[in-house]
């Protein structure tokens, strides 16, 4: 590029001394040339050198000193083992912190098997760079797990013991106080057999005994929020969104209660329910009932979204799967049915046991299903993929109650015995060889839940309430936006206004719950063949004719049924137009089918 | 026995709980701000997309219960408004000029960066501050000359608008003119983009606007389509991105230089044929002068809350930003985000030309 030439610059600078001095000044951060210790303090900055060098500084705008910026030796490229800090220390762990591809491979969301079928060049730049920019995002949230302040529990027997015959009075005793205060038992006999549910935090438990005993209280802190009996039979008790709710499924019908035991609401539409479940984020809360109907209630607004005729009879087994909110029901015939509230007809159906099934339960990454049945089967199925059988075990007694915790554990209840497997790592699957823990309670198991953020499993059975320890079953890091044990009050409003405002509707509610960011493939026309074959008629088509009513005697019955007739004669006619135009090119495109014409083809039949 | 026993059952085994110490996890004073640890583990944060989706629509509808784009209307002319002329180097000054007074030039226009100025009247004159005779006069063709615009960045460029329904660009330093591009309709203005020297729109009377590419100029780069009357002006934004058109229709509408829609469009009951438009040099206002004597303006992004935003609210203003963005195809938030509400006149004259159209196709 051509520069104005600066006047005074006319003289060429003496070749000798630039040679000599292209040596850029020595910065008191850069690497030492002269052997000073790694440990000692630069020192003064040597005036004289610098002037020498700072001269010859002027004339460098000047063309020639290209010359010799391209002869000079290329600068030492910094390595990074070579960083010195101000105090002349070296970075031991120079570079951005390392990350293992498997955690990196958690944080990537978008699914590279799935191919986009004949994409345009815009929707292909658009993949490419959304696909660049998820690598990085997720590199960084992989990076982020460095923050992450608390490990999850373990326990290991001493030489490889066995660690299922550790009893819950040694882990007691090994135990640090606050985590032993963990265990309790709530001796309750008089009634009922009992079941429970943790809030969505894991700071608050409510339990509901057969004979009408209901009661909610922190049970960190053990401070009772409510105890009242309800004089009905009780057969279910679930937390709503946070624990200010209750909804207790009572002999005759639904009723709703605050937290400090007065009763806000009496769903009569839900009658004879056997089993509740609250869809957190859609703030549905389903009910099974012996009538056979599964019963979706929003209780944001109050109102029944679906009445589901399940068609099989008495529901009592219903588990929800946290990942994509879709029921599960477990039937006598052997088959599990997923359902949506969109849908009147099941998702899916498996079949899973000979006998009927006695217990369903889904892990909360949604991969595997634990179910057993009456044929004394312990089966684990895989929900993402191909619902096929992943492992199976023979129980000497048939599972009641089953159980996944946070990371990935698996509990049993089989009469008064709980028995807990484990698998390798976080969401691995549990190995059903031997078992974790076990313990023996003081009555028959009727309730299993693992509390969500502490290492705690509670069972309600038909002596009362036990609460037990199991190292390493719960999440150790929770995220304080989602779900945080120790929030006040004014962050629990809101955090309850934000839920609210991105409630999502009941109609979202599929198999896959990334569905709506994927890239939409089908085409208008397919969609709307589609809809024709569904509907077995094609509702864009125009209406059939209906003549305009006219005044004076012009619309009575017989001139209504010419115009009709009219109208009918031109379609037709145009029809057959069509019909005939399109004949002639049929009859062309065949003709060049046929072979060269011979001679004998007069004798063809 | 039963403390041997008792020593014989003891375990030498590992156990560790989960034990979080309260302290680290609550404030300290109610002074405090309160502690949020994050885990950005997927699997604690399930239904992402629904809830990200739900997000997107709200923030789609709250962009529209909060679009109020008017800001004042300066009255004090006399007659219509007939043009506006922003100071390059001052936000706050702007001339407007009325019809009153007989005009000798159609149009005026300063050159960016030195003294010197255009005319165009029967030709184009480039002046000299200094002198009273012009330094140079182009021509091209017979017909008078509506109007003429200095390019921002090759500032020796000139595009003038004749009425023979031609557009000419001149070079002033070879004081000729270079390129021509006839139109069907007469255009009223050009306007070049202050980003990209060799592209400038044409407001023209077949109620679209034209962005050419200097370097080719057979046939547009772009035709908007959205006016239902003559565009009488049109002015670029300094971000290069997007122009706002004003019309005879009465209405102003604001469109991106890739596309041929507009993505929004402003107009009162009491803002009659729209002459002149500009949109301010910090890229936030569009002015607007009417042939009912009042200059309005009005805000560039309708529903944008103006002054210091705390690091909360920009915050906030920029991830719904980016859901929208997100979800912008989605068939419910696109009918969403596209719905305006639009004068009688203005409606049923879409719905006209529609019909017209469909039947020019058959």
């Amino acid at each position: 590029m051509e520069t104005v030439p600066k006047p005074g610059s006319n003289v060429p600078p003496k070749k000798d001394r630039l040679q000599a001095k292209k040596k850029k000044p020595r910065r008191y951060w850069e690497q030492e040339t002269t052997g000073t210790a790694a440990g000692a303090s630069p020192g003064p900055p040597r005036k004289r050198k610098r002037n020498r060098e700072l001269r010859p500084q002027k004339p460098k705008k000047n063309d020639t000193s290209k010359k010799f910026r391209i002869s000079k030796k290329p600068r030492e490229l910094k390595s990074p083992g070579h960083q010195r800090s101000l105090s002349g220390a070296q970075d031991p762990f120079a570079g951005p912190a390392p990350v293992s591809v498997e955690v990196v491979q958690k944080y990537c969301r978008i699914d590279k098997s799935k191919e986009v079928p004949h994409p345009k060049t815009k929707t292909r730049s658009r993949l490419v760079a959304a696909e660049a920019q998820e690598e990085e995002t997720s590199v960084r949230a992989a990076r982020s797990e460095l923050l992450l302040a608390e490990k999850p529990g373990f326990l290991e027997g001493e030489d490889g013991e066995d660690t299922a015959k550790i009893r819950q009075a040694d882990i007691v005793e090994a135990v640090d106080i606050a985590s032993a205060a963990k265990h309790f038992d709530l001796n309750l006999r008089q009634f009922g057999p009992y079941r429970l549910n943790y809030s969505s935090t894991g700071r608050h438990l409510a339990f509901g005994g057969r004979r009408g005993h209901v009661a909610a209280l922190d049970w960190v802190t053990k401070k009772l929020m409510c105890e009242i009996n309800v004089m009905e039979a009780v057969r279910d008790v679930r937390f709503l969104h946070s624990e200010a709710l209750l909804a207790v499924a009572q002999n005759r019908w639904l009723h709703i209660y605050d937290n400090q035991g007065i009763e806000l609401h009496c769903v009569r539409r839900c009658d004879r329910v056997t089993r509740l479940e609250f869809l957190p984020f859609h703030f549905l809360l389903v009910t099974a009932s012996e009538t056979g109907f599964l019963t979706y209630l929003d209780v944001s607004v109050g109102k029944i979204v679906a009445a589901l005729n399940a068609r099989a009879g008495r529901l009592s087994v219903m588990t929800q799967n946290p990942y994509n909110a879709v029921i599960h029901l477990g039937h006598s015939n052997g088959t599990v049915s997923l359902w949506s509230p969109a849908m009147k007809e099941p998702l899916a159906k498996i079949l899973c046991h000979r006998g009927g099934v006695r217990a369903v339960a889904v892990d909360p990454t949604g991969t595997h299903m634990a179910t057993s049945g009456l044929d004394h089967q312990l089966k684990l199925f895989d929900l993402r993929g191909t619902f096929q059988p992943l492992s199976a075990r023979t129980l000497p007694q048939g599972a009641g109650h089953l159980a996944f915790s946070q990371r990935g554990l698996l509990a049993a209840g089989m009469g008064d015995v709980v028995n807990i497997w484990a698998g390798q790592g976080k969401a691995s699957l549990p190995s059903l060889e031997q078992p974790y823990l076990t313990h023996r309670l003081s009555g028959h198991v009727h309730g299993l839940q693992f509390c969500p953020y502490e290492d705690v499993l509670g069972v309600g059975h038909s002596g009362g309430i036990t609460s037990m320890l199991v190292p390493g079953s719960a999440e150790p890091n929770f995220d304080g936006l989602e779900s945080n044990p120790y929030r006040s009050r004014k962050q629990r409003q809101e955090w309850e206004v934000k839920a609210l405002l991105e409630k999502v509707p009941a109609e979202l509610i599929c198999l896959d719950p990334r569905a709506l960011a994927e890239v939409d493939v089908v085409s208008l026309e397919q969609a709307k063949k589609e809809r024709a074959e569904r509907l077995g008629y094609d509702p864009d088509a125009t209406a059939p004719f209906q003549p305009k009513p006219k005044q004076k005697g012009r619309s009575s019955t017989a001139s209504l049924v010419k115009r009709k007739r009219k109208v009918m004669d031109q379609e037709h006619r145009d029809k057959v137009r069509q019909s005939l135009e399109q004949q002639p090119q049929k009859q062309e495109k065949a003709k060049p089918t046929r072979a060269r014409p011979s001679a004998l083809d007069r004798f063809v039949r | 026995m039963c403390w041997l026993r008792r020593s014989l059952r003891r375990r030498k085994m590992k156990v560790k709980m989960l034990s979080r110490n309260p302290d680290h996890y609550v404030r300290e004073t109610k002074l405090d701000l309160h502690r949020v640890p994050r885990n950005y583990d997927p699997t604690l944060h399930p239904f992402e997309v629904p809830r990200e989706y739900i997000r997107a629509l709200n923030a789609t509808k709250l962009e529209r219960v909060f679009a109020k784009p008017f800001l004042a209307s300066l009255d004090g002319h006399r007659d219509g408004v007939n043009c506006l002329a922003k100071n390059p180097k001052s936000l706050a000054t702007v001339l407007s000029g009325a019809c009153d007074g007989e005009a000798m030039y159609t149009g005026i226009d300063h050159h960016w960066k030195e003294a010197v100025f255009a005319t165009c009247g029967q030709q184009v004159d480039i002046w000299d501050e200094q002198r009273t005779n012009p330094i140079c006069s182009m021509t091209w063709g017979f017909d008078s000359i509506s109007s003429v615009k200095f390019n921002p960045i090759e500032t020796f460029l000139l595009g003038s608008c004749a009425s023979d329904r031609n557009i000419v660009l001149y070079d002033m330093r070879q004081a000729t003119p270079l390129k021509k591009v006839i139109l069907d309709m007469r255009t009223n203005t050009i306007c070049w983009n202050p980003m990209e020297a060799f592209i400038f729109t044409a407001a023209n009377e077949d109620y679209n606007l034209y962005t050419f590419d200097m370097r080719a100029l057979d046939t547009p780069v772009m035709v908007h389509m959205d006016h239902v009357s003559a565009v009488l002006d049109v002015d670029y934004s300094p971000t290069g991105r997007e122009f706002v058109s004003a019309s005879f229709d009465k209405s102003i509408r604001i469109f991106p230089v890739d596309k041929s829609r507009s993505r929004e469009v402003y107009h009162t009951k009491r803002m009659q044929h729209v002459i002149c438009v500009r949109w301010t040099a910090d890229s936030k206002y569009i002015m607007c002068g009417s042939d009912e004597m009042n200059i309005r303006l009005w805000k560039a992004n309708a529903s944008e809350k103006l002054g210091v935003l705390t690091s909360r609210e920009k915050a906030a203003t920029d991830y719904n930003q980016k859901l929208k963005e997100k979800f912008q195809y989605h068939p419910h938030i696109k009918r969403i985000s596209r719905h305006r509400h639009l004068p009688k006149s203005i409606y049923s004259q879409i719905q006209e030309q529609r019909i017209m159209k469909e039947a020019r196709r058959r």
